[in-house]
């Protein structure tokens, strides 16, 4: 079926493109991502012996609302001249334009970590004991587990009043298990434990989710 | 070149909005190749009849049939639809516009090239031109709109408030364009406020009160308020 | 069926009585935590209850999804509200149990954590059917049910290896449980399932009056809009 892997392409790279064309989202978001980092830093003293033990909490926290901020704009484009209509009425499955939107948030959410997260590591003076590439491992399943539900739960909050407090409302709570699951698995890497279980965990909700929300979305988006 | 065979019917069709209901039982038969102007009020259910024929919305009740299919999506391929947002992106041009969209029309690659500047083209814009369509005039964007709708080259067109905010002139190419389009065997519904731009180009006036059709009349006169509605 | 309501209205009150009475008259007193320790007869049944709840919503969202019956969305709508008043009551047991006994408002342990999870995912849920608006309530609500109902196993499994690594006091105590507990737990579950039963019932006749009530305007405005607007 290339057609709908036509679309998503087609999507993400429009997708992409205006977000480089425009850049003021991408600029706020991420001087948003520095400011909470910052504040962090002050909230939580790097120097405290306690602060790094809990640093692996803290980084996926300062995650969670760039992800929230990121989320709450993947369709603000599309809402400006009801382009959903057009889509809604072509023959373009809902799937391919769901997963387009999840992959651009992917994307956006991990250069906002890529720029967190040496600031983390400066500041608490992070060091990993376990493998790095178990840490990636670990963003990417965490990452994935955020942007999945959170471009559903957009879409869903479309349909609401007031839009941007209701994405954060439904995505927390059913986010719990995985962050809970990202938090554990970074401190344990951090502290050369080891992350199995956490990683397997991670990677369970992320498949499970994903292949819902793709079941769910296109019923979401002609939801009338 | 007309059509005997009627392209869309719509049978007791009702739409309701919690307690408020757009569309009270419309039944009408729409034979093929002819230029519909749906008039009437503010919620006398005209943006509403076109939606539900666009699949946009669900029925109440009642059923409408476009070319023989009962579930849209079967037929989306060969409908264009167009509304007064102008379900585009305002920051790309308009060859980028059409480029996304005919994407999703199964059009790629040097035909979808092709096809987006002849659609351009015939609605009297440049296809060259490199500004986003958010700089664009209304009535350049409302042409632009119906450029997309006509991309995948539909055998039916919904619009909905076409001329709303456009120039004189705009307007005035539209409706030749779309007479035009009439004339090579199109089914064209056009829900409007300014029907007077429709007069003698549009076969058919449909006039709703209250989410019913009360008259279909050939010329453009007001029927007389018969009552009817109130049933 | 009018007359069944009261009927199991009086049996569902002699049951919730005579569950009192076994919980604080029957059972016998717990060894290390006295008479504490009795709270334990509405926190455990009360988190039985809520599940079974909230199972059921998850059921009748998945039959709405695919059938689209009216009844579908009103009973997952009842169940999730009730279930979300069953978490409420664990939660707030939970630490006035925890208090006296642990001297800590609340533990980390396996049953309080799901639960608090469940009641921030339900009510969510609540939370999304009151801001949604019109036709769309019932299909949103739904899709949100079905995925809370999915994550319930991992809030599971990742609380209990979370606990494996951290221990806390466990409430409820593990190991084997004296029959008589048992027995006054087991009926104090029945008698919790009655009376849940018994608010969903209500519930369920209030809500299909209003809809009826709704639906009666919208046929009003059907006949005559003039009156609607």
């Amino acid at each position: 079926m290339s057609a709908p892997t036509g679309i998503t392409r087609a999507t993400l790279l429009k997708d992409l493109r205006l977000e480089w064309r425009s850049k003021d989202a991408i600029n706020s978001m991420l001087f948003f991502s520095l400011l909470v980092v910052v504040v962090f830093s002050f909230s939580f003293d790097p120097s405290a012996e306690e602060s790094r033990a809990i640093a692996g909490g803290l980084v996926w926290v300062a995650f969670l609302f760039a992800a929230v901020v990121a989320l709450n704009q993947t369709w603000a484009r599309e809402i400006r001249n009801q382009v959903l209509d057009a889509y809604r009425v072509s023959p373009a499955p809902a799937n391919a334009l769901c997963v387009a939107k999840t992959l651009g948030n992917f994307i956006l959410v991990s250069i906002l970590e890529t720029l967190m997260t040496p600031l983390f590591i400066v500041f608490y003076r992070l060091r990993s004991i376990g493998p790095a590439w178990q840490l990636l491992v670990v963003v990417a399943l965490g990452t994935w587990a955020l942007v999945v539900n959170g471009t559903f739960f957009a879409a869903m909050s479309l349909r609401t009043r007031s839009r941007e407090i209701m994405l954060p409302l439904l995505l927390f709570p059913i986010s719990i298990p995985a962050i809970l699951a990202m938090v554990q698995a970074t401190t344990a890497i951090l502290g050369g434990e080891g992350a199995r279980f956490w990683i397997v965990l991670l990677g369970t909700y992320d498949l499970v989710f994903t292949t819902v929300c793709l079941l769910l979305f296109e019923t979401v988006l002609n939801a009338e | 070149m007309t059509d005997a065979a009627p392209v869309i019917s719509v049978s007791n069709l009702i739409k309701q909005f919690g307690r408020f209901a757009a569309l009270r039982g419309v039944t009408a038969e729409f034979p093929g190749g002819k230029l519909y102007a749906v008039l009437g009020d503010n919620g006398a259910g005209k943006t509403t009849l076109l939606r539900t024929m666009a699949g946009l919305n669900r029925p109440s009740s009642g059923t409408v049939t476009i070319l023989g299919a009962v579930k849209f999506h079967d037929i989306c391929q060969q409908v264009g639809y167009m509304a007064h947002p102008s379900l585009l992106y305002d920051e790309m041009s308009g060859m980028e516009n059409l480029a996304y969209f005919a994407q999703l029309y199964g059009i790629t690659g040097a035909t979808s090239r092709a096809r987006c500047a002849d659609v351009i083209r015939t609605v009297g814009l440049n296809p060259d031109l490199a500004r986003p369509i958010g700089q664009y005039s209304q009535g350049m964007r409302q042409r632009m709109s119906l450029a997309r709708a006509l991309l995948n080259d539909p055998k039916i067109l919904l619009l909905d408030e076409p001329f709303s905010n456009v120039d004189l002139h705009s307007a005035n190419e539209m409706v030749k364009l779309l007479a035009r389009t009439r004339d090579q065997g199109k089914t064209i519904f056009v829900v409007t406020h300014q029907a007077a731009l429709l007069e003698g180009v549009a076969d058919e006036f449909i006039w709703m009160e209250f989410g019913k059709i009360v008259a279909r009349t050939r010329e453009f006169k007001a029927p007389e308020s018969t009552g009817e509605s109130r049933r | 069926m009018k007359r069944a309501f009261p009927i199991f209205g009086i049996l569902t009150a002699v049951l919730l009585a005579y569950a009192l009475y076994q919980a604080l008259v029957v059972a016998p007193t717990e060894q290390t935590m006295g008479d504490v320790q009795r709270i334990f007869y509405y926190h455990v049944p009360s988190a039985w209850t809520a599940f079974i709840f909230f199972f059921i919503n998850f059921g009748a969202s998945v039959v709405y999804l695919v059938k689209r019956r009216p009844a579908a969305d009103i009973i997952a709508l009842v169940c999730a509200e009730v279930g979300v008043v069953f978490c409420t009551v664990v939660l707030i047991t939970g630490p006035i149990w925890a208090r006296p006994v642990w001297g800590i408002w609340w533990t980390w342990d396996m049953r309080l954590t799901s639960t608090l999870v469940l009641w921030l995912i339900y009510v969510s849920y609540l939370l999304l059917r009151r801001f949604s608006s019109g036709g769309e309530t019932p299909v949103l609500a739904a899709a949100l049910a079905v995925l809370g109902a999915l994550c319930v196993p991992f809030v599971y499994f990742s609380i209990w290896f979370f606990r494996t690594q951290h221990p806390q006091p466990v409430m409820g105590g593990g190991g084997s449980i004296d029959p008589r507990m048992l027995h006054a737990l087991l009926i104090n579950w029945l008698a919790f399932s009655c009376f849940a039963f018994m608010v969903c019932w209500s519930r369920y006749r209030l809500e299909t009056l209003q809809r009826d009530v709704d639906q009666a305007h919208a046929l009003k405005s059907l006949r005559d809009p003039r009156g609607s607007r």
